[in-house]
């Protein structure tokens, strides 16, 4: 028999979930039926802030296979009415008497199916009484605004602060040179193509709750689950969270959303199965959103380009309740990686959050908290700074570079960056890209009268949180976990805190396993999702997995390969400190005849383990990263504009990423590729807006613009590899590295190509008519 | 389960009347366009969050007779082509037929032939049959970039030609074209059949020259000449869009190179379909210089009545349709030039 190869670091093992999702066999909420199961549908209200005067539910009782129709009274009998967010706000699950925004639900009603339940909401009959409406935030911080909140004194919620503002003012005052913009980052929503939903399951016998859902972080949802329900009786033990294969999280999938709560009230009276699932609508109109930050951003510098200090002021718009998701102490998520690329001695940055008439949210939508926001403004700022001083772009960002040699590098916001070499990246995507040419075919083109761009973006990502003294969710700190058994038989099952939506985990998880114990990876299943049986964690976003639960892979696999070469001491009656590892085995050293592998040292541990040893071959680990990780990479993209219709076309787009080791380089790829059409997207098509009357534009993807393969280029990727110097195996994150660093690369592409009419900025989306109305400002556009 | 045994089933009555229900009705209704846009009172209604259909009578004819029959005694039926826009207005409750007449299982409204100066194409023709038709692909390029055009190719897979025709939607991209061919539209009816011609087909958003007991059964369009050529030029957010504003073209060249014929009508910058009669009896014995053009696409621009929305203001929209003229005449003429 031929040995199977181990597959681990660096192998482009093909991804072993793909095996049941490419038959269409993967199992999504709504593909499960349970016996007896009913369904729930929601009544939403068409009015962004309104009195409820009266719910009549008459008409929908009495539609053939409706059971139920609840509203927030009905839950206020068991205090359920009302939820805390991740940010210990608080946000209705069904509202007594007002609503705040635009599709919040009003009621819920139960039926035999999921068409029934829709006729059943069709015919309950709600009477508002419409009430002043506040979506613009900069609005809802003047005096004599709408109220948003009746529990609250204004619609100011809170303000954070970082770094020193006194050293900050005095550099900007004896500065040579300053720029300054106001940058807005448009709201957007993940748009996972699977909506979010569940299946509660109330076993009345046993009082114990299944609740099958749409999670990215199972463990903590049953914590918050229990800690709403636990007055009830429903305490954590009782409580099992089962995530199936999920269709895309995005970081949308994170917080606990009202329809989770109505399906486990309604499963528990009923004592049938009860089923939830939006559709696309209510799932663009009503989740959580991510970005909304308008930014007053500020940069100084000297005359030769040098910078030396930053101060960026922003309003977040946070909707009607602060529903973020970010670590507890940190209400704007870790905006204060500002700085970026870039040696700041001086910076410092403001955040205020605000309520408006607009849905509950501030996810860190593909983005390690608040880090795009972060990201973007610091490299279009850093565009501005360069022309300001005459300087090339490229030449611009190798000038004011932390350097290699300054790691691990203290910014002046406070983080540690661990690694990196951004002047390494960038000079590579330069050399991909053929930037001088590129910029010689432009000043020619100019000459025509045609209008390219080349814009870069040099991002540093700051992921993995996080560190036990900083990092924690509503308390629960940061790590995350990984357990594994070996069986007598060599192979191993494993099982993880976090939990994959595609990024890949089963593959990946298993290559770190394999490299550490030279088992096969194709030898070791993965589990995850499952709360009965998983170790605790705090789950898959912020790029965290690898750098916290990949980390743990490989501190249980050291703790095992520690107890094996115990049993292999014994197995050889040689001393423990006698015996070398080489990748899949213990030998005597000078002996390599003298060996005896993981397999049979599996073996040993349940057949012929020392005596005075325990039995078995498993360890578990719970690991606190002593710091975050800092990926990094630089993106050129090369843009034409259509001086007749406005159109933005890119030519190019080439992305270099370091994420230090890579564990799978195809799935990195893959990462890489679909980061940078969610980061193509908000750049280029996608926004939710709304009138003035709060009404929602941008609820279904006739108006809110996914990009398809059509639309984006073809990717081309380049990669240099920096390891962390404090991870197990010196990875990186990388999910969220692309979504992060290429809207400014396309931003600043198309500000480059109207440079010279005197354009200095432009928001995202950037969209033909936003072009086309610029050329025509400035005189270019052209009506043929 | 019995309904009375749960505990909340008490539903608060109060006196006051309810507040009239935000129904948007009927798909007919005229402001509504582009279903995706469901809000066009700027405020939406419980029924248009719904992706599940109300329920409704199906019928399947198997003859164009019997569709007739039942068209004749259910007034409130709609007729299903492709389903491509009924069925998500009907997924959305926007639509609410009590009947669907679904005209899949008549076997012969499917054909493109040519024959007696005609190119006729049966209403249940698909667009993606249209799509990979050598004879319009080689002498109809004006249908082919079109077709090309409508939707993606799933939804072309099942879509029809005389669905996006009687459907009427101004965002529809067959009406212009039709316009810009002079091409005759076929309705049956009790009494036989009729021809009417695409200019004077379109009557309003969603809204034809059909009688309620009439089907659209063939779309007839003149055969080109010698020195004849088209062009559908579409501007579209993504893949799939509607247009944000489209121009058909229709051109037929003399022999010494002046313009003989022009056919020249614009896609969703109006509540139906546009010709742009102004610019065509322009072009008309000139020669197809760029002046000529660029005067002409003026004028098409001013025929234009685009509305400011998500697609664009008025004002870009009314420029695009002058870039888009020009272009679209620009390839027309060289496609007549060539062949």
């Amino acid at each position: 028999m031929a040995a199977v190869a181990i597959q681990g670091l660096g192998h482009p093992r093909k991804r072993v979930e793909d095996a049941r999702f490419i038959r269409g066999k993967g199992n999504y909420i709504d593909d499960m039926k349970l016996p007896g199961m009913l369904q729930v549908d929601i009544v939403r209200s068409p009015y962004a802030h309104a009195k409820i005067k009266a719910i009549r539910t008459d008409k929908a009782l009495a539609v053939p296979g409706v059971l139920a129709v609840i509203t927030g009274e009905t839950l206020k009998q068991y205090n359920v009415h009302n939820m805390p967010t991740l940010m210990s706000d608080t946000q209705m699950v069904l509202p007594l008497d007002t609503v705040k925004y635009q599709f919040q639900e009003v009621a819920a009603v139960l039926g035999t199916d999921r068409y029934t339940a829709a006729d059943g909401v069709a015919a309950v009959e709600v009477d508002y009484e419409p009430l002043p409406v506040v979506v613009d935030p900069f609005k809802a911080l003047e005096p004599g605004a709408p109220k948003v909140r009746d529990d609250k004194e204004s619609n100011h919620i809170w303000h954070w602060e970082w770094g020193d503002r006194a050293a900050a003012d005095k550099a900007f005052d004896a500065a040579e040179v300053t720029v300054k913009e106001n940058i807005y980052i448009p709201r957007i929503h993940v748009a996972s193509i699977e909506t979010c939903g569940c299946v509660a399951q109330w076993n009345a016998t046993e009082g114990h709750l299944t609740l099958y859902m749409t999670t990215q972080a199972p463990h903590a949802i049953r914590t918050v689950v229990a800690l709403i329900t636990g007055h009830l009786g429903l305490s954590e033990e009782k409580i099992r969270i089962v995530s199936p294969d999920i269709g895309g999280g995005f970081g949308g999938k994170v917080p606990a959303y009202p329809g989770y709560v109505i399906a486990v009230a309604l499963s528990i009276v009923t004592g049938a199965p009860v089923k939830w699932i939006e559709d696309r609508t209510e799932n663009m109109a009503a989740d959580s959103f991510g970005r909304d930050y308008h930014i007053s951003a500020e940069l100084a510098g000297k005359k030769d380009g040098t910078l030396t200090a930053l101060r960026f002021k922003t309003i977040a718009d946070h909707g009607y309740t602060d529903a973020a998701a970010n670590p507890s102490k940190m209400p704007a998520g870790l905006f204060h990686i500002a700085t970026g690329s870039y040696d700041f001695k001086n910076a410092f940055v403001e955040v205020d959050g605000v309520y408006t008439n607009k849905p509950p949210g501030g996810i860190a939508y593909r983005c390690s908290f608040r880090v795009t926001e972060a990201v973007h403004t610091i490299e279009r700022m850093a565009d501005l700074m360069a022309h300001e001083v005459g300087l090339d772009p490229a030449d611009f960002r190798m000038k004011n570079f932390i350097k290699p040699e300054q790691f691990p590098y203290k910014s002046a916001l406070g983080w540690e960056y661990d690694s990196g070499n951004y002047a390494g990246a960038l000079q590579k995507a330069m050399d991909m890209v053929g930037y001088k040419e590129l910029r010689k075919e432009q000043a020619e083109k100019r000459k025509r009268g045609e209008f390219m761009g080349i814009g870069i973006s040099s991002f540093t990502e700051i992921v993995g949180a996080g560190p036990s003294k900083d990092f924690d969710i509503l308390g629960l700190k940061m790590f995350d976990s990984c357990e594994i058994r070996v069986h007598p038989t060599g192979k191993a099952i494993a099982r993880f805190g976090t939990k994959s939506q595609g990024q890949g985990h089963e593959t990946t998880y298993a290559q770190i396993l394999a490299e550490e114990l030279g088992i096969p990876a194709d030898h070791i299943k993965i589990e995850e999702g499952d709360t009965d049986t998983a170790p605790y964690g705090l789950g898959t976003y912020a790029s965290r997995s690898t750098p916290t639960a990949g980390a743990a892979a490989a501190m249980a696999a050291r703790k095992v390969r520690a107890k094996a070469k115990k049993i292999a001491a014994h197995l050889l009656e040689a001393a423990e400190e006698d015996l070398q590892w080489e990748q899949g085995k213990f030998f005597v050293k000078g002996s390599p005849d003298r060996a005896k592998t993981i397999q049979e040292i599996a073996f040993a541990a349940y057949t012929n383990h020392p005596q005075g040893m325990e039995a078995g071959l498993e360890a578990v680990s719970y690991y606190d990263p002593p710091n975050l990780t800092f990926p990094f990479g630089s993106y050129i993209c090369v843009v034409d504009i259509d001086r007749g219709t406005g159109e933005v076309k890119v030519r190019r787009f080439v992305a270099v990423d370091d994420c230090g080791v890579r564990i799978n380089p195809m799935i990195v790829e893959g990462q890489i590729h679909g980061g940078l059409a969610m980061g193509f997207a908000p750049a280029l098509m996608e926004e939710i807006s709304y009138d003035e009357n709060g009404n929602i534009h941008g609820s279904n993807f006739t108006d809110y613009l996914l990009p398809t393969a059509v639309e984006t280029p073809k990717w081309e990727t380049g990669e240099t590899v920096t390891p962390s110097p404090h991870h197990p195996i010196g990875a990186k994150g990388v999910g969220e590295s692309a979504t992060v660093g290429a809207p400014a690369a396309i931003a600043n592409a198309v500000v480059d190509a109207l440079w010279h009419l005197g354009v200095r900025h432009v928001d995202i989306p950037i969209t033909p008519p936003k072009v086309w109305a610029l050329l025509k400002e400035h005189g270019a556009a052209l009506e043929e | 389960m019995d309904k009375t045994e749960l505990p909340w089933n008490n539903p608060v009555v109060e006196a006051n009347a309810s507040a009239p229900a935000a129904r948007l009705g009927q798909y007919a209704q005229p402001p509504l366009r582009n279903f995706g846009s469901i809000d066009p009172y700027n405020r939406i209604s419980r029924e248009a969050k719904d992706m599940i259909p109300p329920p409704f009578e199906y019928q399947a004819p198997t003859s164009v007779s019997e569709a007739l029959a039942l068209l004749g005694k259910n007034p409130e039926a709609k007729v299903l082509a492709g389903g491509q826009s009924l069925i998500p207005l009907m997924r959305f409750r926007l639509a609410s037929p009590a009947m669907l007449v679904d005209l899949n299982r008549i076997g012969d409204l499917a054909y493109i032939k040519e024959g007696e100066g005609w190119l006729r194409i049966g209403a249940m023709t698909r667009e993606s049959d249209l799509d990979q038709s050598d004879l319009i692909a080689k002498k109809y390029p004006l249908l082919a970039d079109t077709t090309h055009v409508v939707a993606d190719p799933l939804v072309r897979n099942l879509s029809t030609l005389g669905g996006n025709l009687a459907h009427a939607d101004p965002a529809n991209d067959h009406p212009a074209t039709m316009i810009a061919y002079r091409a005759q539209i076929v309705a049956t009816g009790p009494k036989g059949e009729r021809t009417i011609p695409a200019s004077e087909f379109f009557k309003g958003p969603f809204e034809t020259a059909l009688a309620p007991n009439e089907l659209l059964t063939e779309i007839r369009i003149p055969a080109p000449g010698k020195g004849s050529g088209g062009a559908y030029v579409k501007m579209e957010r993504k893949v799939g869009d509607f247009a944000t504003a489209a121009v058909a073209v229709q051109v037929s060249l003399a022999k010494d190179g002046t313009l003989e014929r022009v056919g020249i009508a614009l896609t969703n910058v109006g509540l139906v379909p546009i010709q742009a009669s102004a610019a065509e009896k322009a072009l008309t014995g000139k020669k197809p210089d760029d002046a000529v053009l660029r005067q002409a696409a003026d004028l098409a621009a001013k025929a234009a009545k685009p509305e400011s929305d998500a697609r664009g203001s008025e004002e870009y929209k009314r420029a695009l349709v002058k870039t888009l003229t020009v272009r679209a005449l620009r390839k027309a003429v060289a496609r007549a030039q060539g062949g």
